[in-house]
């Protein structure tokens, strides 16, 4: 069978490859892996205007041929059909940010050297007409020896043009590949081209420039970086309380529906306080989890991010590491998987390696339910005047705990484990742009769809696990069923650890299967209280409530601290290994790191025990 | 009269024309990475930002782009600006 015609999408970063990707195969995309790298790999189908079906792949945007990351190294290799996991493409797509035109066309001219046959989308034409900036297109051509279409991706502007191209392109025969030229020689030819094809040339980029004053003022730029933190985070509290409100009005509905559909027994229990109740007191932190990544997808597309990495550099340095290392450490506030795999485009290995250590301390979206049952237990819903509620600012707290904790945590490895040498922080700004409705919405559903996946799949499979070894073997008459069962003996041989800190039988119980995710911390409290429960109403009553309960403040704030430095979730464990090839620091993490959430819960109980709380 | 400093030494909002790079003390990858951002002889350059503690880093146009570079490597890039 004849497959289906290949073409690569290429271009440097930030020349607006994704979102042509995007706007040109729709929804229908594929998201993997390339084999043995923690690269993604995105392909999808699009339908040519006769009906022929074409594959596009989203190569990672790369600079040049001469790969400085993982990730260029994977484009590099597919152009020359050496990636394995991918066949050889039939043609190409490159994608030129109109108005970076001598920067983009070197790494353009290398792939064309490559004799593929080629499609340009000269990207972003809105924006260079606004700088003043005029392409003569029919000359790029001509010196290109291919075919330029104008695009707009954002706005869906050139995508039949571009489609008749590559109907047309995939249908050629590739050509030899040009002698290999000289990195030099080519960024010069990049340039002249450039400069002959661009008519009219003003180096303003009016409305960057403009937002930059301001954002990157030595002292307004840090005022407004800390106010746009802050209001992140307070945000994530005020924004979600209706649509939480909701889920939990759902939750109970169903609840009530599956009792009445049910006979009593054992089934129903599992059913309504395991399964419902447990997994919906996870399920309900999902519009705060949206919320974070609302806000860190909308800094990246913005073109804030790297702003803000330049800020905080100065701070990163006294670590040991870069504002490279903010990025990744940022994208860990919702999840340390995918800031791990962030840290790829840290070259120094030094510098990594501490970054991919620290990552976890970082207080991932997990950690939300955990903090949100604990603080929504223990600690009053007052304000502290000016409108900001002290449930958020202790939750701010504990974000700020996690970051000092994981730059104290760098400067220690940096001086001790990964010492090297000082660090050089070198990366492109690139321009602002409006952020875009539907790209966003796409990053929000993959990512509360993973989310959800996690608490269909990975909680809901430990929390009926969970129930079964906390609900056999039947503890006779007199005895508690959390104790009697093997959860229930299992948790009191980590007791006799825990007990140091503060931590009770409930809390040892739900420490090990929270290392299958963080957010089970919270079901499993849900799980052991409803079991132990005398009557129906009280199994199914908020877990918040059977906290505030039961637990003294000092127990609660230990169980809050030890959450943000435990290393509870063993995907990111193995994302660890993965990334750094071996078991030697994975082990090491997860020792320095329980080793702090010990002595850090250990502290906390015995200084709020002595103040009296 | 023009002015030929190292970047790091460059007054803000001031065009200038890139001279000379000493790879050689950048060391590999660094050298890629600027190479790869489009810094070369002849190329224009401007200082626009720096940031707060000790001014460091520094946020520069190199043509077209906007890049952030720590002084460090910016001493290694010699400029010329046309008299003011």
């Amino acid at each position: 069978m004849t497959s289906i015609p290949l073409v690569a999408v290429v271009g440097n970063p930030n020349a607006g490859k994704s979102a042509l990707f995007n706007m040109l195969t729709g929804a229908r995309q594929k998201v993997g892996n390339y084999p043995g790298v923690t690269v993604e790999r995105k392909s999808g189908r699009m339908a040519l205007a006769d009906g022929r079906p074409i594959e596009l792949v989203d190569l990672p945007g790369a600079y040049s041929l001469d790969a400085s990351s993982p990730d260029e190294a994977v484009t590099r290799d597919v152009v020359l059909g050496r990636q394995e996991g991918e066949r050889l493409p039939d043609a190409l797509l490159i994608v030129l940010d109109a108005t970076n035109l001598d920067n983009h066309l070197r790494f353009a001219l290398q792939v064309i050297g490559l004799g593929f046959p080629t499609v340009v989308a000269l990207n972003m034409v809105d924006l260079a007409r606004r700088d003043g900036l005029t392409i003569d297109k029919a000359r790029l051509a001509a010196e290109l020896g291919a075919p330029v279409i104008e695009t707009v991706a954002v706005r869906k502007r050139g995508m039949e043009e571009v489609k008749a191209a590559l109907g047309e392109a995939v249908l050629s025969e590739r050509k030899a590949a040009r002698p290999e030229e000289e990195f030099t020689g080519v960024q010069r030819r990049a340039r002249a081209i450039a400069s002959a094809a661009t008519v009219g040339q003003t180096f303003t980029r009016r409305s960057t420039l403009a937002i930059d004053k301001v954002v990157l003022h030595p002292v307004g730029g840090l005022v407004f970086f800390f106010a746009l933190m802050f209001l992140m985070f307070q945000a994530v509290f005020a924004w979600s309380e209706a649509p939480m409100g909701w889920i939990e009005a759902g939750q109970e509905w169903l609840g009530q529906a599956a009792s009445a559909a049910i006979p009593e027994g054992f089934l129903r229990d599992v059913v309504v306080q395991g399964i419902i109740a447990g997994v919906g007191a996870v399920i309900v932190f999902l519009p705060q989890i949206l919320i974070l990544f609302l806000f860190i997808l909308l800094l990246e597309a913005t073109g804030y991010m790297v702003r803000a990495a330049f800020l905080m550099d100065k701070l990163m340095a006294k670590a040991g590491l870069s504002g490279h290392a903010f990025i990744p450490l940022l994208s860990s506030f919702a999840c340390a998987i995918p800031g791990i795999m962030a840290t790829r485009t840290i070259e120094d290995p030094k510098q990594r390696l501490t970054t991919i250590l620290i990552a976890p301390l970082m207080t991932c979206a997990a950690r939300l339910p955990v903090y949100g049952v604990i603080i929504g237990a223990v600690i009053p819903a007052t304000t502290v005047g000016l409108g900001i509620g002290l449930q958020g600012l202790v939750m701010f707290g504990l974000y700020v705990l996690g970051i000092v904790g994981a730059l104290l945590a760098g400067f220690l490895l940096r001086k001790t484990v990964t010492r090297g040498a000082s660090q050089s922080f070198i990366m492109e700004m690139p321009k602002y742009q409006a952020p875009h409705l539907r790209p966003i919405l796409i990053g929000l559903w993959q990512r509360g769809w993973a989310f959800l996946k996690r608490a269909g799949g990975i909680i809901l499979a430990v929390t009926i696990a969970l129930w079964l070894l906390s609900s056999y073997p039947v503890a006779p008459e007199g005895q508690k069923q959390t104790e009697y069962s093997i959860a229930g003996r299992i948790a009191s041989g980590i007791e006799v650890v825990v007990r140091p800190i503060g931590f009770n039988h409930e809390i040892a119980l739900a420490l090990l299967p929270s290392m299958a995710a963080r957010e089970v911390a919270v079901t499993s409290l849900q799980t052991v209280y409803a079991i132990d429960a005398e009557d129906e109403e009280t199994a199914a009553s908020e877990v918040s409530n059977q906290i505030a309960g039961r637990w003294s403040l000092a127990t609660a704030l230990a169980f809050l601290i030890w959450f943000v430095f435990a290393p509870q979730c063993l995907s990111t464990i193995a994302v660890a290994r993965r990334e750094t090839n071996g078991w030697k620091w994975p082990l090491f993490m997860l020792g320095y790191l329980f080793a702090l959430a010990y002595v850090a819960a250990g502290a906390t109980y015995w200084i709020a025990t002595a103040a009296g709380l | 009269m023009a002015m030929r400093v190292s970047l790091d030494k460059l007054p803000f909002h001031r065009p200038a024309t890139v001279t000379g790079i000493d790879w050689e003390s950048l060391g590999e990858s660094d050298a890629k990475r600027l190479r790869n951002l489009g810094f070369d002889e002849g190329v224009g350059i401007e200082a626009l930002h720096s940031g707060l503690f000790g001014r460091d880093p520094l946020a520069i146009r190199i043509g077209r782009m906007q890049v952030a570079i720590r002084r460090a490597q910016a001493k290694t890039i010699m400029v010329e600006a046309a008299g003011a």
